[in-house]
């Protein structure tokens, strides 16, 4: 019989009883709601937005005009606001934990850089304004612009791009147009890439039509020099080459791989991807870098946002800046001015990467950050993220075990040969760190190690987070050990989702919902 | 620094604890002759409020949409975005999570990418559709290279009324990917022909609609003069809101449909971030760029969703994928879902006689005017102008009466001549009645 207060409510926790319900009616757990896909939720002619119908006009759509409904559900604005918000509870973000995700840098996003891009002098103008109405929107590219070249230490800058994977087309784009001047393209046709380069190397370098030929990796985990100097000749055009790299090291022979590379004609593609390790304390233009792409939604923090968008600005050497692609920006006269055409400029552009100008709202984030960070803040933001994933690797390498010897740069990496025997995968491993609250590290990349696990701390954990993070790491990894598969083979128990089967959603694809033939997950609308 | 939680004490302890003197030596790897000693010439952190006024400052020597009587377009649209979107879209949970490698705790991003890629097949008319392109132009470029994988041919023939940019976009990867182009002429009046240039070599027709000039036309005869030849034909929507009044591109034979998704629920933001839609029909899914989203079951037999497909992506396939995208436009995409999820099937069909009903009179309000001609017979939200002094300078002499008046071609197209007092003009649903008529009284005091 449960105590009973003034005012007659039952205070009593229940715990005697000792059940915990595994299934609901509804499906719900609490806090985690089962949301139907937002086409279930029709309720035929509602809208969530108010619009008077126009007086009748006279259409002027010839025999184009539409006939028949599209078929999209009709709601009003509560439910479409519900069903967003229960959509986001059942998602991971930066701002709710320590997010792991080697190669992303997934560091805090400062709001400021949200209210600054959503100001209407940025937000709410339009490309093709005429460039006397967005002066201010021109100088803001130009001071962005500003802050790469000084960090990276190379003279021109490519904005446009618009992630890092289309400033890796727009750098090697940039580097056959160089070719071609030279009137080389037909012969330099190969392209050298290491075996632990970021899928999007040879995929840009192929799509483009050069040919792959991939370097070895020294077992410490750098580029095999000797491997790669004998791999040179004159029908390389470049070599793609990511520093810090994709195992989490600097690339310390980075100057004779450059030297080496001019010497036999090439030029030297840097992906940028990891600059955060680096910005402030290296400047590729003193490593002989020809091009580099800067991810801003890395390393100057404009957020993921699921997917994107990003923003890719690649800096240029002297010797490729005369291709950069249209279109760019000049001071004279005492104003801005975007050259939208070869003609008026100076300069050989290859060409137009998109349409526009790139992606000015990461633009503006990016700068907030720069600016709010300083040339003191940018330099201590990288020491902080090395030393966070140093101290990583120092804590975890009894239990776990790291292919590399430290120092590493802003990256810890293990391969899973602390799990062998276990009968636990990386994978696994990873699932498990769902149920303890963390999302899970970079997995099985790069593929030079096995069963690869790349943690990236970002500089943006306090060390108690970092100690907690640790201290689950080591029990997972002790209890692997101990043969406590349970804990790994299912994982995740917790999460709104157990583990989905890839399998089947590759077999049979279902990409859209039709009518009648996606299921409803819950009971209760059965 | 306000962003960085480790103190001076945590910093020492972790250098003890990794065994490292100082933070130099984690960076040893460093050669020497690339180690900065001192601090680059930038200037130093500073705090929110002085950041606010120094980027305050450049935002406002910018005339915003908003402020003054608006009609540019081109490829871009002002639309009013409900406050719901843009308050969801800050919601930590979307906008600081990464690409949705783990689906177990990324269902949120997940399911609006499988409702944002069923939506842009029902508007589009098309089967299937991918979970975005980084904007309406390199989702173009990518379909051309996508038609010469499908028909294992070469060469691409364009449309002179596709937006320019858009144009050169396809022009640099054929260039250097070594493809073939063929480019007709632009065509103010909007009578193009194109069947003519296709032939056994052709992959790929590729036409806009409406097309730059505004012009809206039924594309099915082109779709099968393509397919007579074994040609594809990709159709490029630059405003997302036309498809509320116009058939689909689908219904009209179209074989790959690209567009410009930033009407919905995307600002202006100067020209990016926007979202590339990108439909197919289904029997070419495993040719098509991007990340798909797809449904399937848990281990209890939960629906839920996964990024599928991935064979055909760098991360997998490498040098052999289908495109070297990875990064796309998520939250763009969901700003996009959520906008048209609130207009819903009566909402945005609406939408789209509102713009059209105000494109209708701004034509007439503005052709009206002493020695102005409407070039469009069709039209959706935009249209062309012809007037007596070259366009670019009406734009500027307008700027001067506090009206954007829209886009002089010869800014998209300098140095050919018929462009030379044409002016693209778009009236969406923000313009108001007093809108259009300042707009007609300046251009005639221009004019005059
Ligand atoms: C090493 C590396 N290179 C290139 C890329 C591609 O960048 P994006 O996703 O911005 O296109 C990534 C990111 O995913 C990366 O980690």
């Amino acid at each position: 019989m449960n105590s009973m207060n003034a005012k007659g409510r039952p205070t009593g926790t229940g715990a005697e009883t000792g059940f915990t319900p595994h299934e609901t009616f509804t499906g719900n757990r609490g806090l985690v709601q089962e949301e139907p896909l937002i086409f279930e939720l029709d309720s035929p002619g509602a809208s969530g937005v108010d619009l008077d119908e126009p007086e009748e006009f006279a259409p002027r759509l010839g025999a184009a005009a539409r006939q028949g409904r599209i078929g999209l559900p009709g709601l009003s604005e509560p439910e479409v606001m519900r069903h967003y918000v229960r959509l986001s509870q059942k998602n991971y973000a930066i701002d709710s934990g320590l997010y792991p995700l080697g190669s992303c840098t997934m560091k805090h996003n400062p709001r400021l850089n949200e209210k600054m891009a959503r100001l209407p002098g940025f937000g709410d103008v339009h490309p093709l304004q005429p460039q006397q109405t967005v002066q201010g929107a021109l100088e803001l590219i130009d001071t962005l612009a500003h802050w790469l070249k000084e960090l990276t230490g190379m003279p021109a800058v490519a904005m446009s791009p618009k992630a890092g994977a289309h400033g890796e087309l727009c750098g090697m784009m940039a580097i056959d147009a160089a070719l071609r001047a030279r009137g080389e393209e037909g012969t330099r046709k190969r392209v050298l890439v290491p075996e632990s380069a970021h899928g999007t190397n040879p995929a840009t370098a192929a799509q483009i039509g050069f040919t792959v030929d991939s370097i070895p990796a020294t077992d410490d985990g750098h580029v095999d020099v000797a491997a790669f100097k004998a791999k040179l000749g004159p029908d390389v055009a470049a070599i793609m080459l990511t520093n810090p790299n994709t195992c989490g090291l600097f690339e310390r022979d980075i100057i004779e791989i450059a030297d080496a590379v001019h010497e036999a004609g090439g030029y030297f593609y840097c992906d940028g991807a990891n600059f955060n390790a680096i910005a402030g304390r290296v400047r590729p233009g003193d490593l002989g870098v020809d091009a580099m792409h800067i991810n801003l939604h890395k390393t100057f923090s404009t957020p993921h946002g699921g997917g994107g968008p990003g923003a890719g600005p690649v800096v240029l050497s002297e010797a490729l800046a005369p291709f950069a692609p249209l279109p760019w920006i000049v001071h004279d006269k005492g104003a801005y001015r975007a050259i939208e055409h070869e003609s008026e400029g100076t300069g050989q552009p290859f060409g137009r990467m998109t349409a526009f100008h790139g992606q000015m709202g990461m633009f503006v984030r990016a700068l907030s950050y720069m600016l709010s960070h300083g040339a003191d803040g940018i330099r201590q933001a990288s020491e902080d993220a090395v030393l966070s994933a140093n101290y990583i690797l120092a804590s975890l390498k009894d239990v776990m075990s790291a292919p590399y010897e430290g120092p590493c740069m802003h990256e810890a990496l293990f391969d899973d040969s602390f799990l062998k025997g276990t009968g636990v995968e990386t994978l696994d491993f990873a699932k498990a760190m769902i149920d303890e609250g963390y999302h899970p590290m970079t997995m099985y990349f790069p593929l030079v190690v096995h069963g690869a696990m790349l943690i990236e701390p970002t500089e943006s954990e306090s060390k108690d987070s970092l100690d907690l993070f640790i201290a689950t790491l080591r029990d997972l990894a002790e209890s692997a050990k101990r043969g406590e598969t349970e804990r790994f083979s299912g994982a995740p128990y917790l999460a709104p989702r157990r583990r989905l089967d890839e399998t089947q959603a590759a077999r049979k694809p279902i990409l859209r919902w039709q009518h009648g033939r996606n299921e409803p997950a819950s009971k209760a609308a059965e | 620094m306000r962003y960085l939680p480790l103190t001076k004490d945590d910093r020492a302890q972790m250098l003890a604890a990794i065994g490292a003197k100082s933070v130099d030596e984690l960076f040893k790897d460093v050669p020497e002759a690339a180690r900065l000693g001192g601090l680059i010439d930038l200037p130093r952190r500073q705090g929110e409020m002085e950041v606010e006024r120094q980027l305050a400052a450049m935002a406002g020597k910018n005339i915003a949409a908003s402020q003054v009587p608006f009609f540019v377009g081109a490829g871009a649209y002002k639309h009013h975005i409900p406050a719901t979107v843009d308050h969801l879209i800050q919601r930590s949970e979307f906008l600081t999570s990464y690409t949705p490698y783990q689906p177990e705790i990324t269902q949120g991003t997940l399911q609006y990418l499988f409702e944002f890629q069923t939506q842009v097949a029902l508007l589009t008319g098309m089967e299937v559709a991918n979970a975005s392109m980084y904007d309406g132009s390199t989702a173009c470029g990518e379909a051309v290279l996508m038609a010469h994988r499908v028909t294992k041919r070469k060469k691409a023939v364009l449309s002179g009324n596709l937006h320019p940019h858009y144009q050169d976009v396809v022009a640099n990867l054929s260039d250097f990917g070594s493809y073939k182009l063929v480019t007709e002429p632009p065509c103010p009046k909007g009578t193009e022909g194109l069947a003519g240039e296709i032939d056994e070599e052709t992959s790929c027709v590729v036409v806009q609609n409406p097309d730059v000039f505004g012009h809206v036309r039924d594309l099915s005869a082109l779709a099968e003069a393509a397919h007579a030849k074994g040609a594809l034909m990709i159709v490029v929507v630059p405003e997302i809101v036309s498809l509320g009044l116009i058939t689909p591109p689908g219904e009209m034979g179209a074989d790959i449909v690209v567009g410009e998704g930033q009407s919905l629920g995307n600002g202006l933001n100067f020209g990016g971030p926007y979202v590339g839609l990108f439909a197919a029909k289904q029997k070419f899914v495993r040719q098509m760029p991007g990340r798909l989203c797809g449904e399937t079951v848990d281990a209890e037999g939960k629906r839920g969703f996964v990024l599928t497909l991935s064979t055909r992506e760098q991360h997998i396939r490498r040098e052999k994928a289908t495109s070297n995208i990875c990064t796309n436009s998520g939250l763009c995409c969901l700003a996009f879902t959520i906008h048209l999820s609130l207009l819903g099937e009566e909402g945005y069909t609406r939408l789209a006689r509102i713009n059209h009903a105000n494109a209708v009179k701004l034509a007439d309000a503005l052709g009206a005017v002493p020695g102005v001609k409407v070039m469009n017979e069709t039209f959706f939200n935009e249209f062309t102008i012809e007037t007596p002094k070259p366009g670019a300078e009406v734009i500027d002499a307008l700027v001067e009466k506090g009206v954007l008046g829209g886009v002089p071609l010869s800014r998209l197209m300098p140095g050919n001549d018929a462009m030379k007092n044409l002016i693209a003009v778009a009236s969406t649903e923000v313009n108001s009645d007093q809108d259009r008529a300042a707009y007609a009284r300046a251009l005639k005091e221009v004019l005059a």
